[in-house]
């Protein structure tokens, strides 16, 4: 059976308020008044232009130092990576585990695999919509999960201050880090999961288009 | 009107859908082809929305005012909350993280609160609140900043980090936190948003 899509009938779902509405230019939405699309608008550029901005901070958020350990032995500079580090050498495993996961495999898949949702649209590649709309929804539920490492860092400069034989300072990668995080959020925000569907749609009614124009009679 | 009737279509996919009255039944409707959440149904989900909104805002406030840890070195304590780590991270020169961690922490779920309070109050008490439609997109724009379940590992984690330098003690604070990211998740689960637009439109302007 084939599929019979909103925005192929006329009609479009509101962003607000979830009920349909007939599309036209410039149409409104009958319940809520907020401006009617077929789809998110400019969505691909958008999540490109967050995503490609995710990247490049990705780099600085690893590289430099997010926390910095002032002591009488000297100047400790932390990375994310030697967070993980210190916590799997002090025999914390398990949590060793959960910032790895949340500060380095998560941030890095979550950029990756949303160039390949973004890159398998505009390819038209003839996957599975259904695989991928799993990876989307998985990308909004984990994403936020990176922030652990920005309020560990919160927490021990504000305690670890004066008085203590150390004092904690945060180092410019927290920032980094903290804007990849955002804006990866962002470019998942950005993309409409319903062009993943749009592809096997429109290749239909194409092919259709082509049967009909073959079979009429000249 | 405009709208053709009993029809919906799915927000993920775009499957054109008939709607169906589910007022017996109890769960989540889900898309034939994407699998996507259409709708929950558990009609009359105003009221204990309404409750544990309240529940939150109260606990959102202590959360806030009091301190999530203290440190216990040679006798000194030093304690903070969240406001006294953004304050910090200000003095760092780090005005952005501040803005961050007090935004995901205090701020947006404050105005989530606020925003569902605003809406479910009065229709509660059967009247159409002012500015529904402005007041709803807030509530959806701000739902996925709010990272208290975060920021609880977070504290976690550091509390495992400072117990290598010294005494750590769990302030009040993060028991607090604790409770709201329970009553935040089980309000996630029960607002109806699809019911909050049906009973806006069946109450009186
Ligand atoms: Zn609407
Ligand atoms: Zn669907």
């Amino acid at each position: 059976m084939r599929a019979i899509t909103a925005a192929e009938q006329g009609f479009a779902l509101c962003e607000v308020c979830g009920r349909l509405g007939k599309m036209a230019e410039h149409a409104r939405c009958p319940r809520c008044n907020a401006p009617l699309h077929r789809r998110k608008p400019h969505s691909l550029e958008r999540s490109w232009a967050l995503l490609i901005a995710a990247y490049v901070l990705y780099l600085p958020a690893n590289l430099l130092p997010i926390m910095e350990t002032r002591s009488l032995f000297g100047v400790q500079r932390d990375t994310i990576m030697s967070g993980v580090a210190f916590l799997w050498n002090s025999g914390s495993w398990m949590l060793a585990l959960i910032v790895f996961v949340a500060s380095v495999a998560v941030p890095l898949l979550k950029l990756l695999s949303l160039t390949a949702l973004l890159l398998a649209v505009q390819r038209r590649s003839q996957g599975e919509p259904l695989q991928h709309a799993r990876l989307y929804r998985l990308l909004e539920l984990v994403g936020r999960w990176s922030m652990l490492d920005v309020y560990v860092v919160a927490i021990l400069v504000a305690l670890v201050q004066a008085q203590s034989l150390a004092t904690m300072a945060p180092g410019p990668g927290v920032l980094a880090f903290g804007a990849v995080v955002v804006l990866s959020m962002l470019a998942t925000m950005a993309f409409d999961p319903r062009l993943l569907w749009d592809i096997k749609t429109n290749s239909k009614s194409e092919k259709e288009r082509r049967e009909r124009e073959r079979t009429a009679p000249v | 009107m405009t709208r053709p009737p009993h029809l919906t279509a799915c927000h993920e996919c775009d499957l054109l859908l008939r709607e169906i009255d589910l007022s017996a039944e109890k769960g989540t409707v889900a898309c034939p082809r994407c699998d996507a959440e259409l709708y929950r149904v558990g009609r009359n989900s105003l009221e204990r929305s309404l409750a544990l909104t309240c529940a939150a805002l109260v606990l959102l406030v202590i959360a806030t005012t009091f301190p999530i840890v203290g440190l216990n070195i040679q006798g000194h304590e030093i304690e903070t909350t969240v406001f006294g780590a953004a304050r910090q991270l200000w003095r760092d020169d780090m005005p952005g993280v501040a803005v961050l961690l007090l935004a995901t922490t205090v701020l947006i779920p404050l105005i989530e609160l606020c925003a569902l309070g605003w809406l479910l109050l009065p229709l509660h008490l059967g009247y159409r609140p002012a500015g529904f439609s402005r007041v709803f997109r807030a509530l959806q724009l701000a739902h996925p900043w709010a990272m208290v379940e975060v920021f609880i590992l977070g504290v976690l984690v550091s509390l495992v980090k400072l117990s290598h330098l010294a005494d750590v003690l769990p302030g009040p604070a993060i028991w607090c936190f604790g409770a709201l990211m329970l009553v935040l998740s089980v309000l996630s689960s029960i607002v109806d948003y699809r019911e909050l637009w049906q009973t806006w439109e069946a109450t009186e302007a």
